[in-house]
């Protein structure tokens, strides 16, 4: 990386970028690559360059910005392969030694023009985590009564800006539409840890029954990384799941999982990947257990199929203290 | 066909605030934004807002009084009275709706300090406080099922035997053009920032709603009156919150001396703004600066203190700096942030035009005058936002049916598509820097009739070229550059109204410093300028005054 002093001193810098382009309008849909080069600052935000093509360069060029200060969430996009909010995205921390910036709509979300994508698909979700306050009593004068702790640690999830990128990156929504999706989950984990909220056991229990629900992200920590704002979306999710299990929501599969994954390890000190299969689907849940057939056989075919009976680990001792001192812990 | 009973146009606090009460009312309401309503810039307030408490020993004259010597004495006292005494119940009510405020020991709301009062009763939430509120009024806005046109651009208003009718409007994402009748319409369009270069506003803060408003014949009320911030990030203007001086952060010149001494030795760093970007200004100019800059120096506060109570700030400071606030004082200088003048209001939000009112930065009630305090921005928008939304509802009473016309829709699509059909010329871009620049340059923290007149002529030069620029994108779907083109047109206007604002009011007072005529004048000037937009007047605008309402406060000199 060059010396960000020395970049500073020059007037200007290169920036060439390779954008994906999209006009719903020229016969029916066409996408394309542009590329772009422009001289800005060199303290200069990848959105600053893009505004610069856009008003000297392109002005057929759409996207969205607004505040330039990481607060309106507007300029998500994806940079690179991966999603982020340009205004606070630095050309010469992507692109030290110049290189072309690929720029691309956010992921997972239909897109209107160019950079621009719907934003039905986020709000959908925001919408069915019940995301407004449901007291169960009101003050009949003055404020609720909350300690300032309380409140400081919502601030996880109130830094949220809507901006999409966790939605963009979300590998489960990749793959399955219907997920109740990262940041809609991080609302709602803002509701369940509000103390001026009443419907806790409610949100909590609809957010473990649902289809799509808290127990369908596959941790893989995207959320987390894309995030612009530190909410890591992930972690409220982890949460979510502990306090749906402590709340008395052990009725699905994603708790079942988490049970058998839990005792297989304890007992044998690996996983027995076939009962944790069953266990997940529950073992008088027929037609789930159905469901499971047909990856048995496909694995059994490609030799993947893991062993009936489970190995163990010679020695467990440290598997065993080790689930004890978290125990203690907890 | 759409129609409403009213029609609120801005998703920002003010309209959603108001379209919260319509919405209790049980009258049809619907909200027209440009951005979708969490995009608004009422996202960008970090610091809090200003209310006296009674619980906690405050009392609301205290902060009327500090709000009136704060506008130099130019506000209507009988709008700051509606305005702080319902400050406390419009908080608390926030707070109901689900706002994180932060708390003190005893689990009720806490404060912190803030410019131009020596009573802390600024409520917040972190340095996020206006995203933190406008979150919660979406939340409400969802809960309650509420309508929003979601990136809808007004391009005019109904005007029908002298009353407002509705609104002709573009469809970005399908470029398509419709008329939405309603009974009233409440313009919460927000400000006009970007009339200036550079500017703590958004993109967005393009003055659409004023200039909406005086075309429709409403008078733009002291324009001059522009509020220069005094801690914005050098080259990207971008804004860092007064609340860091609430907090206790020093302001200091090349020399490492707390300048503020020598003019505010008992506020210091919390006098009014336009006092510390006058003295922050003279350090500049008089070579006592860093680079155009002085410092903001948080260091004595310590890292877990910032990051506790001014965790944004550290991220801005970080990430477009690279100054880690904790250990390195972060340069700043004067920056343009916010518009005290606008459409002229009454109490209830009214303007002059039956069935249009008025909330938020595009109005002038007027409780900032010449100078607003710091939190009180937020507090203007929920105040009069809920006022306006409530006299909305009483007025459509009287409304017997919707308009009927075509005619607007008619002539706003052949004015939009002539635009597009212009041969190439200048850029948008090129001309509204020329204008932004110009009126920075002219109508700055010090200003005297030279600049002034300097501004104008810039002014006159762009308005000669704003036949000649031309569209690039030809396209429908999310066409920008066409709405720039008419972001433009709307900043034109808004910046004849400024110059003429400023080029009327021969004093000075707040906001408005003339080198020229260093003092104010209360007993010519104690007026507000009103600027009519009149093909007929010299330049386009015809300017009256009216005087100031004073009830129980007599303008005294400002000391701080």
């Amino acid at each position: 990386m060059p010396d960000a002093k020395q970049a500073t001193e020059q007037q200007t810098i290169n920036v060439k970028l390779k954008v994906k382009r999209y006009d719903p309008a020229d016969s029916g849909g066409k996408t394309w690559w542009q590329e772009y080069e422009v001289d800005v600052h060199p303290d200069s935000t990848v959105l600053d360059s893009l505004i610069e093509v856009r008003e000297q360069n392109d002005g057929t060029l759409a996207m969205r910005c607004a505040c330039r200060a990481s607060i309106c969430g507007s300029c998500g996009m994806k940079v690179n392969g991966s999603a982020k909010l340009v205004c606070k995205t630095r050309v010469i921390d992507v692109a030290p030694n110049g290189e072309q910036l690929i720029i691309e709509p956010m992921g997972n979300q239909h897109v209107v023009k160019d950079l621009v994508v719907s934003l039905d698909t986020f709000f959908s979700q925001i919408k069915r985590v019940e995301p407004f306050l449901q007291p169960d009593h009101v003050p009949a004068q003055g404020e609720y009564i909350a300690s300032n702790s309380s409140m400081e640690n919502l601030l996880t999830s109130m830094n949220c800006i809507m901006c999409g990128c966790c939605v963009s990156d979300c590998t489960v929504l990749e793959v399955d539409a219907n997920f109740i999706g990262p940041a809609a989950l991080a609302k709602a984990w803002r509701f369940t840890e509000d103390p001026r909220d009443g419907k806790r056991d409610e949100r909590l229990k609809m957010l473990n029954d649902e289809d799509g629900g808290m127990w369908d992200c596959t941790r893989c920590m995207k959320c987390v990384d894309v995030c612009p704002k530190g909410v890591a979306p992930m972690d409220r999710i982890m949460e979510l799941r502990e306090a749906a299990i402590k709340a008395g929501n052990t009725n699905t599969p994603g708790y079942h999982h988490t049970e058998s994954f839990y005792n297989s390890v304890k007992k044998n000190g690996r996983l027995d990947e076939t009962r944790l299969a069953i266990d997940s689907a529950g073992w008088t849940n027929l037609p789930r257990l159905l469901d499971l057939a047909p990856i048995g056989i496909a694995a059994m075919r490609k030799g993947k199929l893991p062993p009936l009976m489970p190995h163990k680990s010679e020695d467990n001792q440290k598997v065993k203290d080790l689930y004890k001192s978290v125990e203690d812990e907890s | 066909m759409y129609e409403h009973d009213v029609l609120i146009i801005g998703g920002g606090l003010a309209g959603l605030r108001a379209a919260v009460e319509v919405t209790r009312a049980g009258a049809d309401v619907a909200v027209i934004s440009k951005v979708h309503p969490v995009r608004s810039h009422s996202n960008a307030a970090q610091g809090g807002i200003n209310a006296p408490l009674t619980d906690r020993g405050d009392e609301w004259e205290g902060h009327a009084y500090d709000t009136i010597k704060g506008s130099d004495f130019l506000a209507d006292q009988d709008a700051v009275e509606v305005m702080s005494s319902e400050a406390g119940e419009a908080v608390l009510e926030l707070e109901r709706m689900g706002v994180i405020f932060s708390r003190g020991e005893d689990g009720k709301l806490g404060t912190r300090a803030f410019g131009g009062q020596k009573v802390a009763r600024t409520f917040f939430v972190g340095a996020i406080t206006g995203s933190a509120i406008l979150h919660v009024l979406f939340e409400q806005s969802l809960k309650l099922g509420l309508n929003v046109y979601e990136e809808w651009f007004v391009t005019k208003l109904i005007i029908e035997d002298g009353a407002c009718r509705g609104v002709v409007a573009i469809d970005l994402k399908t470029g398509e053009m419709h008329t939405i009748r309603a009974k009233a319409v409440i313009m919460a369009a927000g400000g006009a920032g970007r009339v200036f270069e550079p500017s703590t506003n958004a993109l967005i803060c393009t003055g659409d709603g004023l200039s909406l408003a005086y075309r429709a014949g409403v008078p733009l009320m002291d324009m001059e009156m522009i509020q220069y911030h005094p801690t914005t990030l050098a080259r990207t203007g971008i804004l860092m919150s007064e609340a860091a001086r609430g907090e206790g952060a020093y302001l200091l010149n090349a020399s490492g001396e707390r300048f503020m001494e020598k003019t505010a030795p008992d506020y210091m760093e919390l006098a009014s703004r336009d006092v510390v970007s006058r003295a922050e200004q003279t350090e500049i100019d008089e070579g006592r600066g860093i680079d155009g800059n002085v410092l903001l120096d948080l260091r004595h506060l310590g890292r877990s203190y910032i990051e506790a109570k001014l965790g944004y700030l550290q991220e801005v400071s970080v990430e477009f700096l690279g100054i880690d606030m904790a250990e390195q004082p972060v340069p700043v200088q004067p920056g343009m942030h916010y518009i005290m003048g606008g459409i002229k209001t009454d109490v209830n939000g009214a303007t002059n035009v039956p069935g249009l009112y008025a909330a938020g930065e595009c109005a002038n009630v007027s409780v900032h005058g010449a100078n607003r305090l710091g939190a009180n921005s937020l507090l203007d928008t929920v105040v009069f936002g809920r006022r306006s939304g409530v006299h909305a509802v009483e007025y459509i009473k009287s409304v017997r049916a919707h308009s009927k016309t075509e005619e607007d829709l008619a002539s706003e699509n052949a004015r939009l598509q002539a635009l597009l059909d212009r041969p190439k010329g200048e850029r948008v871009a090129t001309v509204r820097d020329d204008m932004a620049r110009g009126m920075t340059k002219g109508i700055g923290v010090f200003r005297d009739q030279a600049s002034m007149e300097g501004a104008l002529e810039n002014l006159k030069n762009v308005k000669s070229r704003m036949g000649g620029f031309s569209i690039e994108n030809k396209g429908k779907v999310f066409n920008t550059d066409l709405m720039f083109g008419l972001e433009l047109e709307f900043m034109v206007d808004c910046a004849e109204a400024v110059v003429a604002g400023a080029l009327t009011r021969k004093e000075s007072r707040g906001a408005h410093f003339r080198t020229d005529i260093t003092e104010r004048d209360d007993e010519n000037w104690l007026k507000h300028t009103l600027m009519y937009q009149d093909d007929e007047a010299e330049d386009g605008v015809r300017v009256e005054t009216s005087d100031v309402k004073i009830t129980q406060w007599e303008p005294v000199k400002r000391v701080y």
